[in-house]
């Protein structure tokens, strides 16, 4: 495992993502509300990328006709079939038990943190006063 | 004759038949017995079964007389329940009750029918039970026929057409399956038409054998309805019962149903698990007829693929001519399945034949 800083925290809009490669996996790093999580952009299903998807509120339902909304734009659909995926834990809701996509955590940290290391930053130039989004892999 | 593969057998759907009109009339209630005779109504006769089709009776199993298939409980007992060593039959009586566009002249068709098989066969023939009939077109007036006979432990059933007027998933269906669910009742789905709609999802069919090879094709619409609207989550202990629906469709379409299932779930957020799974825990099938393969290997492979050996129940699906002689159950496969088939499945399936005829 190692920590790779990759991107600085104003780069993703909250609601927006970032794709990055990380020692050379395809991650796509998820901006809920000034909370930051991070996903492999391949859908356990069939590869698809995870991180052209739509992002939803989670519907379930108490009995038939009796609908429950939570987790506002918190549940990510795979652009290929559908399935959708809880962004904080990378949980399929179809079939939770059998199905998830791999999660990666994401940690911001500042700047004059960062410098000190141990941190792989191949591609972001890192500024003492900023806070940038650090990826576990 | 094949050698007997499972003596005591419960034979899960058999079809005594009722001989004519006129042996209905005294179990059928005013105005109803004298607007059947001063309108000149004939037999509810649909093109389900043609007369004369050899599906409709097997060649030995046709009376000498010339009447009515499997009307007489002396052809019953002596072709479909004697020869396989049945210990139980669950008599499904096709009749065109289903087929009638009057509510009311419909119940009272379904009264008059379940008071018949009480009367003309259950009194009399102890290894007899039945389903209760009941017009799904009024789903207020089948809910009271329901009750009419829930205290009578022979009834063991409910039975539908697997095609009625709409899906059978919809909840101005749900009353049926309400009461049939508190009364511990199975819903039994018969092939067959109410012949409100085409029989085959893309219009009129011209022939026979489309109609009869089309059934499999709405029994998965039906599945579909029920398992997509939720029935099963509404009314968890609910035994469905596929009755003549064949079985070999069932792996490919239930991959199919799960498969997009996972796509669309938010669609139908209360159905939170597999449809699958919920066949297994909740729908059953009947053994004929087998549209298997030829070979003992593939036939295996479909059970296999159904992940379960609790699924089928054995019938004759008498007189309909699925087989020959004795040879219900398809040769070379395991006893400990036909144990299930014919004995255990059935009696998971149906809690009343447990229970003590009073």
């Amino acid at each position: 495992m190692s920590r790779h800083v990759v991107a600085a925290v104003g780069e993703i809009a909250p609601g927006d993502r970032k794709l990055v490669t990380v020692r050379g996996r395809p991650i796509a790093i998820f901006n809920l509300g000034g909370e930051y999580f991070g996903l492999l952009n391949r859908c356990p299903h069939q590869g698809g990328p995870m991180c052209e998807g739509k992002t939803t509120g989670l519907v379930q339902a108490s009995e038939p006709g009796k609908y429950l909304y939570s987790k506002a734009d918190e549940v990510i659909r795979c652009p290929w079939h559908n399935w959708e995926f809880d962004i904080r834990t990378g949980q399929s809701y179809c079939e939770p038990d059998r199905n998830s996509v791999r999660a990666y955590p994401v940690e911001v940290t500042a700047g004059a943190a960062l410098v000190e290391g141990p941190y792989v930053a191949e591609t972001i130039s890192v500024n003492v006063a900023e806070r940038y989004l650090v990826v576990d892999v | 004759m094949t050698p007997l593969l499972a003596p005591g057998a419960i034979d899960c759907d058999i079809h005594p038949a009722v001989p004519n009109l006129a042996a209905l009339l005294p179990y059928m209630d005013q105005p109803w017995r004298e607007q059947v005779v001063v309108r000149g109504i004939d037999d509810l006769a649909t093109i389900a079964y043609p007369a004369n089709s050899p599906l409709t009776c097997r060649a030995d199993w046709r009376p000498a007389d010339k009447s009515v298939p499997a009307s007489s409980l002396a052809q019953v007992r002596r072709d479909a329940l004697d020869p396989f060593g049945t210990s139980i039959a669950i008599a499904n009586c096709l009749y065109g009750v289903q087929a009638l566009f009057s509510e009311d002249m419909a119940a009272a068709y379904a009264t008059a029918v379940n008071r018949w098989m009480a009367a003309e066969w259950l009194d009399k023939e102890p290894r007899l039970r039945a389903s209760i009939i009941v017009a799904a077109q009024g789903p207020e007036l089948a809910v009271d026929e329901i009750e009419r006979w829930a205290h009578d432990k022979r009834f063991v059933q409910v039975l539908l057409l697997v095609s009625g007027a709409t899906p059978l998933g919809k909840r101005a269906l749900w009353p049926i399956y309400r009461a049939a669910e508190k009364y511990g009742l199975a819903i039994g789905i018969h092939a067959g038409s109410a012949y409100h709609n085409p029989p085959t999802s893309v219009g009129w069919p011209t022939y026979y054998t489309e109609d009869y090879v089309s059934q499999a094709q709405a029994f998965q619409s039906q599945l579909t309805s029920m398992i997509c609207e939720g029935v099963f989550n509404k009314f968890p202990n609910l035994k469905v019962v596929l009755l003549e629906s064949g079985f070999t469709w069932l792996p490919a379409h239930l991959w199919r149903l799960t498969k997009f299932w996972r796509g669309l779930r938010m669609e139908i957020p209360w159905v939170d698990r597999a449809p699958a799974d919920i066949v297994r825990s909740n729908v059953r099938l009947s053994l004929q007829p087998v549209d298997g393969p030829p070979d003992r290997d593939s036939l295996l492979r479909i059970f296999d693929h159904m992940q379960s050996d609790e699924l089928i129940l054995f019938s004759t699906d008498y007189p309909h001519w699925q087989f020959d002689g004795t040879a219900a159950i398809p040769d070379g496969l395991p006893a400990d399945l036909v144990r299930k088939m014919t004995h255990d499945n059935p009696r998971a399936t149906y809690a009343r034949l447990l229970e003590t005829v009073a």
